[in-house]
């Protein structure tokens, strides 16, 4: 079974966020990034336990530039047998996809992995476009995966409850909390990762079909209104008419 | 008081000493914090409190690779650099300085001595073993009357035909009551220092555990007695003789030392910085007045000299170019910085700051054990002094 995680680096989670060039880009001066964790801990670490049980190899891949380097020896050191990175600095998911399609297309793998979102842009788009580049099943949200011959099980999270899907392979599957563990990886697997190969391909050329305009930052949050015990009446007031949830 | 809680930690690096790391050390480090963070910031405050050691930590620690980073995969270290041993140790220590003992003792009063004097075959018996964490060893050098001064030792061995007969007592000896063998300094017949593996088991051979510690309550600390314990000649290193076998080990740890401490001073002080923007006096909080703002900033000050310190002797050790001198120096400044870091960390957290809500009273007691175990502050004082003048002031 030949198992493909495509992983992707955000900025690590306590990142003051901020924008430059009139707010149509991230401000990467100052931000310390990691693996994005449903890539990592998930995704990554399903295909690591699928590989071990039953054999077969784990090939992680990304799209980016030589910045991305650190994270991808980092999947390496947690265990993937190697790694590719397609050399371009994507603007969007589309053109993530469509390089991942691209080298799948000459290089075939029974599962695609990947996360079920990145937590910077959390568009969640990855996976399914590379599904329909390349004509094969999409399952997202998966929560759990097995796989048995030429087909894998998966319960996906759904609002309020589950839904366990069967499907065929080759097909790509999204990656949610409770498919797998977070493995810390090891100074061994350190120093493994250094003589992995990492291979590092050339992009196809794409050209995006949208731009960004800009993005703005939610505001801020506003101070903590204490209400007396005693008055009720101001208290469901406040609720609906400055915080309108009632 | 409920001590389970989330582990805030970040890091402080402010002159970017982290540019000067590789990847593979900045991995290192966020592996081992990430570890401690999950295993041992959870059950820290309650093994201190209950003088508990987590001895299920001891796999674990072998699992992530803290035993003998810098010591070749082959023998069961981990085959990196001495930089990296130095991260590993400080995010280790910025949970808690007894479990960085816990792996000190392991990988380098115990791993290394066997790894650099032990024949080929004692090697290969011990080290994957210690290496994996299937063995758990600890080194026995101080006696109840020869601390500071080790080379006055009683403890000693007599020939007897295919065995060396081992009698004495070691005292304040870390792991001592869980370990599987102990690697003991003795004198021979000739009143030379020599080197040994005694295992566990063997008759004669007690380990009794010192109760009552105020200070690394997490790391269990014992004696060691022996009573005619026949060692097997295989067992004595070969050709190491004299004070330069343990004071060797005792350098690699020492290193180590320097490296970890500031873990413990970054713990306090992160914890002193986000206290001080939280806690609200007169208004406002507490991190705004110029008096705690002095103390903050002097603290980040030293933990920078001292990170720059511990770096500086990596590259050094990486060259194999660092003197026992050297690591005396870093030893016992870095220590006591963070010794006094933890001190003044203590006053910004008001009364706050003596329970176990926060870790600063721990790494504070624990400090005061790692400023004078492997060497005291003041014996390091004196190596300086006999570096710089030529003049020894011991005796
Ligand atoms: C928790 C713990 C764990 C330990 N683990 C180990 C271990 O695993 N293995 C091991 O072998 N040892 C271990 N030790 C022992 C430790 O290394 C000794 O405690 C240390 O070397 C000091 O020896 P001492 O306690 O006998 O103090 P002493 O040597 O009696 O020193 C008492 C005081 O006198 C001062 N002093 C001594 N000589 C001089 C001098 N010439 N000039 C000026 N001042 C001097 C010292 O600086 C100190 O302040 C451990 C100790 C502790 C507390």
């Amino acid at each position: 079974m030949k198992y493909l995680v495509c992983i992707s680096r955000t900025p690590e989670t306590t990142a003051k966020i901020a924008f430059t060039d009139g707010n149509t880009q991230f401000d990467k001066n100052g931000v310390q990034y990691i693996l994005n964790p449903y890539d990592e801990w998930y995704a990554l670490v399903r295909a690591l336990e699928l590989k071990e049980a039953g054999g077969g190899t784990v090939t992680v891949i990304n799209v980016g530039t030589a910045e991305n380097d650190a994270v991808i020896r980092k999947a390496l050191a947690i265990g993937a047998d190697d790694a590719v990175r397609i050399d371009t600095d994507p603007k969007s998911a589309m053109n993530v996809a469509k390089q991942i399609s691209e080298y799948v297309k000459s290089n075939p793998h029974d599962i695609i992995l990947c996360g079920k979102e990145t937590i910077d842009y959390n568009s969640g788009e990855v996976g399914g476009m590379i599904a329909e580049f390349l004509d094969i099943p999409f399952v997202s949200y998966g929560e759990h995966l097995d796989i048995e011959g030429s087909s894998a099980t998966v319960k996906r999270d759904i609002e309020g409850g589950s839904q366990t899907v069967k499907v065929n392979l080759p097909a790509v599957i999204s990656a949610a909390k409770g498919m797998a563990e977070q493995r810390i990886p090891n100074m061994r697997g350190i120093m493994m990762a250094k003589r992995k190969p990492l291979n590092i391909v050339p992009a196809v050329p794409f050209e995006d079909a949208a731009t960004v305009i800009g993005y703005t930052l939610p505001e801020g949050k506003s101070a903590v209104k204490m209400i007396d015990p005693e008055n009720m009446d101001e208290l469901v007031r406040l609720l609906q008419e400055e915080a309108k949830v009632l | 008081m409920s001590s389970v809680k989330t582990d805030r930690f970040q890091f402080h690096d402010h002159y970017l000493v982290e540019d000067l790391l590789s990847d593979d050390h900045r991995m290192a480090r966020e592996a081992v914090r990430e570890w401690v963070k999950q295993e041992v910031s959870p059950i820290i405050e309650e093994c201190s409190e209950k003088a508990e050691c987590p001895k299920h930590l001891f796999k674990g620690l072998a699992e992530i690779g803290a035993y003998g980073p810098s010591i070749p995969v082959k023998y069961g270290g981990g085959g990196m650099d001495e930089i990296a041993y130095g991260v590993i140790m400080q995010e280790l220590e910025r949970g808690d300085s007894g479990i960085r003992s816990m792996a000190s003792v392991q990988g380098s009063l115990v791993m290394y001595p066997i790894y650099k004097y032990a024949s080929e075959e004692q090697k290969m018996k011990y080290l994957p073993k210690l290496g994996s964490g299937e063995f758990i060893g600890c080194f026995g050098l101080t006696e109840p009357d020869h601390g500071s001064n080790p080379s006055g030792m009683v403890t000693n061995i007599k020939d007897d035909g295919d065995a060396y007969i081992l009698n004495g007592a070691k005292m304040w000896i870390t792991n001592s009551p869980v370990a599987d063998l102990a690697v003991v300094w003795a004198k021979d017949e000739e009143g030379k220092i020599r080197g040994m593996v005694v295992e566990a088991g063997s008759k004669g051979f007690t380990a009794p555990e010192i109760h009552g510690k105020l200070s690394l309550r997490a790391s269990i600390t014992g004696e060691l007695v022996f009573e005619d314990v026949r060692v097997p000649k295989e067992n004595v290193f070969p050709e190491i003789k004299g004070l330069r076998g343990p004071l060797s080990c005792l350098s690699k740890a020492r290193y180590g030392i320097a490296w970890g401490a500031i873990g413990a001073a970054l713990d306090c002080y992160d914890s002193a910085l986000r206290y001080s923007l939280e806690r609200e006096q007169f208004g406002r909080p507490i991190g705004g007045f110029q008096l705690t703002q002095k103390k903050l900033a002097e603290m980040i000050t030293e933990i920078t000299k001292a990170q720059l310190l511990a770096w500086r002797l990596g590259s050094l050790a990486n060259d194999g170019k660092a003197t026992p001198a050297q690591i005396s120096m870093a030893k016992r400044n870095n220590v006591n910085m963070a010794l006094e870091i933890a001190r003044e960390a203590r006053q910004i957290h008001g009364g706050m700051g003596i329970t176990n809500e926060y870790p600063i009273m721990r790494h504070m007691m624990n400090l005061e054990t790692v400023l004078t175990y492997e060497g005291t502050h003041d014996i390091h004082l004196l190596i300086t002094g006999m570096e710089v003048t030529g003049l020894n002031a011991f005796k």
